[in-house]
């Protein structure tokens, strides 16, 4: 009865959509206000159904409903509550309904706090977002429904993936998911400035939060990910360049490019073109990470639809939102005038460096992605492009784009006197440069990677320090820090964090250590500084699986540092074996153990790693995330909101 | 009763679900760090997106076997990838060559990159001074609008 609720109220949302596609997109263009006002409920009403078809799904999941088709394929009554939960979205029905709900989110969100935006560009945002809304709808409605049942239920189901039976895998694509669809916000944003005939600095304003919002969502998404990987598929990689990786990391360079250009509409009332064309791609490359991912044309570990129909409807999408948009944009281009000028040497330039860069970056990952889809269709050739590729393709672009990061936030707008920067920045150089002088040195193998990825994330570190510095003013006066907009220090922040990124991730690369041998159990090996003693191996048994674990000691020169479980799974209804890594986190080095086969009576293979920085990586990430959020909080985007609050 | 455990656990776990094998090592250690990077190069044919240094599947560790052999016979670096190619295709390459239209691909970055570059750097050049426009009444009306929000604030 549930099920069929749910199944009734998806069909609902999806007619409330297309009334909210049509009746305040008519409502502004004939400056009705009623029909204007009209997107506001409906958007509301909108959600609410949709959270009644997931609510309905979840239970579906939750109780183990058998006669739902994606239930049995990938549930099982013996698996933990949090992983029934988390498998709703771990598929490819349940996953699109969680895009379906998460978008009419965003548009309900809009209706909502959008209070000081003018009523027609409101209500053209919702109507836009509505239009999305009704495609998702009908893609999942016509080929990928959810609620479809089984003829005849089965005992019980073929449980999950046990790659993603994974706390991390739980969260990780509703934060990825909440990132790929707030730049929806973004894309309907521009539609309706496109449609209103005006970008200004108001847009600009009003755009920006939704952006920031997004692009939080994505970095967390992408993070998340990025952690999974590096403690679950058993090796201790955390990016592999994987098509679905790309997929979400391209929106998110473009999104971080928005981010970026719509501070120089903001505060300039410039680059209005380029930044709307940025919004567009950004929500395309959304678009089109979703179709690689969900039609399966480019095989990989994440795509588990391979329908081809189902592809060709995405596809449809894409054309109908990307050409609409662009068609749009080139019809409209005129009303983008631009007001002022600036240098070459400005803050306005240097934001448009960052933009190139960013975009090219993103250029770059995308034709590297599809390449083997180009080189069959038109030349027959099966090839590959793998990590190589994007290693020596893509990171030229990033490392320039960290080279001028500190210029960019330090120049002034208009025109800047770049001794006056480099002047600022010369003692941070210095520092910078002394430690890739002094790593160099101190390395064994003479590798150039990490002396000079740490000293690039030292760079950075240190200039958002700097930045932070000299807004201190000739006293010094530290209070000044704390009545900072906080929007610089959101800028600090996120900076800062990337360069701690950068220094794990350069850490890790270069000075990783890997031993693997075969360790007999009461055995005492020795990894770079650490005794790794085998004390025994046995059995274990978990709700769905089955699973032998190992007792490791780790110590240095005698002193215990701790104890390590890897484990090696069996899960018995989904058949297939897992490797859990044990890992002994800490602030300089991961050491990160993984049992291997049995190589005779009492000895095993063992695999030790030693990874240095590991945890730098996502600490940055987190630290540039944070710095999104506070940036959000900055007080001129909660004008609208707060003087309602307030009464004022 | 424990052993029985122990005997499911280990026909569970027969099959190989590990990447490279304590066995497969060659003992020069220069030879193997010759053949890790060339099995970090070659891509798994039957995983998604794995190089055969990180994939568990049969055929991966055969062919590590393979690139360890060719090295022992004596072959260069570039002679065993040939070897593996010619066998099994452009596909396991992970790092795609220069040849036939794959420049395209290589060279597309810095070609837009360049372009765009030199495009914007024009474009900021010839601007012309829009400044000393005056600001249009629609605007100033918007414009205190806001600021009368920005103020009640």
């Amino acid at each position: 009865m549930l099920i069929e609720l749910g199944h009734f109220t998806l069909i609902l949302a999806f007619v409330i959509s297309i009334v909210q596609t049509f009746l305040p997109l008519i409502g502004a263009q004939r400056l009705h206000y009623g029909l204007m006002k009209v997107g506001e409920p409906l958007s509301l009403v909108h959600l609410f159904l949709l959270i009644c078809s997931f609510a309905a799904l979840s239970y579906g999941f939750i109780a183990s409903d058998f006669s739902l088709k994606i239930v049995t394929s990938n549930s099982h009554t013996l698996k933990p509550l949090l992983y029934k939960i988390s498998g709703v979205w771990g598929n490819h029905e349940g996953s699109l309904l969680l895009w379906a709900l998460i978008l009419a989110l965003f548009g309900a969100a809009c209706a909502l706090f959008g209070g000081n935006l003018p009523a027609s560009l409101k209500a053209r945002v919702i109507g836009v977002q509505g239009s999305i809304s009704v495609a998702f709808l009908a893609f999942i409605i016509f080929t990928s429904n959810p609620f479809e049942r089984l003829l005849l239920a089965p005992m019980n189901g073929q449980d999950l993936n046990p790659l993603l039976q994974d706390p991390g895998l739980a969260l990780h694509p509703p934060f990825l998911y909440l990132g790929y669809v707030g730049l929806s916000m973004t894309f309907s944003f521009a539609i309706a400035a496109l449609l209103e005939g005006r970008v200004d600095a108001a847009w600009g304003r009003w755009v920006r939060p939704w952006t920031l919002a997004a692009w939080v969502f994505l970095t967390i998404g992408i993070g998340l990910g990025s952690w999974w990987a590096y403690y679950e598929l058993g090796w201790g990689g955390f990016w592999f360049w994987d098509p679905v990786e790309n997929a979400s990391f391209m929106p998110w360079l473009f999104a971080t490019a928005l981010l970026h250009s719509a501070i120089v509409v903001e505060k300039r009332e410039m680059l209005k073109s380029w930044t709307i064309l940025l919004a567009i791609f950004a929500f395309g490359f959304s678009l089109i990470g979703t179709f690689l991912v969900r039609s399966g044309v480019i095989t990989s570990v994440h795509a588990f639809a391979n329908d081809p129909e189902r592809g060709f409807f995405i596809l449809l999408i894409i054309i109908f939102f990307m050409g609409g948009g662009l068609l749009l944009f080139s019809l409209r281009a005129r009303i983008m005038q631009t007001k002022g000028i600036f240098a070459i040497s400005s803050r306005e330039s240097f934001l448009v460096l960052n933009n190139i860069l960013l975009a090219v970056a993103g250029f770059v990952v995308f034709i590297g992605t599809i390449w083997p889809l180009i080189a069959e269709g038109l030349w027959d050739r099966t090839l590959s492009v793998g990590p190589p590729f994007f290693e020596a393709a893509f990171t030229p672009f990033f490392v320039l784009l960290m080279m001028a990061l500190p210029f960019g936030t330090l120049a002034p707008w208009k025109r800047a006197k770049f001794t006056k920067i480099a002047k600022k920045l010369i003692p941070v150089l210095i520092l910078s440069l002394c430690s890739l002088g002094l790593l160099w040195s101190l390395q064994s193998q003479k590798s150039l990677l990490g002396p000079i990825g740490i000293s690039l994330g030292i760079w950075l570190v240190l200039s958002s320090i700097t930045d932070l510095n000299s807004r201190l003013g000739k006293n010094r006066d530290f209070a000044r820090l704390l009545r900072l907009p906080r929007a610089d220090w959101g800028r600090a922040l996120s900076h800062g964090g990337l360069g701690i990124a950068v220094i794990g991730i350069a850490g890790l690369m270069a000075w990783e250590v890997e031993d693997i041998r075969v360790v007999k159990t009461g055995e005492t090996i020795q990894v770079a500084d650490y005794d790794i003693r085998l004390n025994h191996v046995g059995p274990k048994n978990g709700p769905n699986y089955l699973s032998i674990q190992a007792n490791i000691t780790v110590s240095k020169t005698g002193a215990f540092i701790t104890e390590l479980s890897p484990e090696r799974r069996n899960y018995t209804i989904a058949q297939m074996p897992t490797t859990e890594a044990a890992i002994a986190n800490g602030f300089w080095r991961d050491i990160y153990v993984v049992l291997g086969d049995r190589q005779s009576e009492s000895s095993w293979a063992i695999r030790t790693y030693i990874k240095p920085l590991a945890n730098w990586i996502w600490g940055g990430t987190i630290i540039m995330a944070f710095g999104g959020v506070v940036s959000l909080t900055d007080r001129r985007h909660r004008i609208g909101a707060s003087s309602k609050k307030k009464g004022a | 009763m424990k052993r029985l455990y122990l005997l499911i656990f280990l026909a569970l776990f027969a099959s190989p679900v590990f990447s490279i094998e304590p066995g497969e090592i060659l003992a020069d250690p220069q030879l193997e760090e010759r053949a890790r990077e060339i099995s970090k190069g070659l891509r798994c044919l039957v995983c998604q997106n794995e190089s055969i240094d990180e994939s568990d599947a049969q055929i991966a560790g055969d062919l590590r076997l393979l690139v360890r052999e060719r090295l022992l016979v004596g072959d260069t670096d570039q002679a065993v990838v040939d070897y593996i190619v010619e066998r099994y295709g452009e596909y396991v390459l992970l790092n795609p060559t220069l040849q036939g239209a794959n420049w395209l691909l290589w060279l597309a970055g810095p070609f837009v990159f360049l372009t765009t570059l030199f495009c914007v750097f024009i474009a900021i050049k010839g601007q012309k001074n829009h400044e000393s426009q005056p600001i249009s009444e629609d605007d100033m009306q918007r414009l205190h609008q806001i600021l009368d929000k920005d103020t009640k604030n």
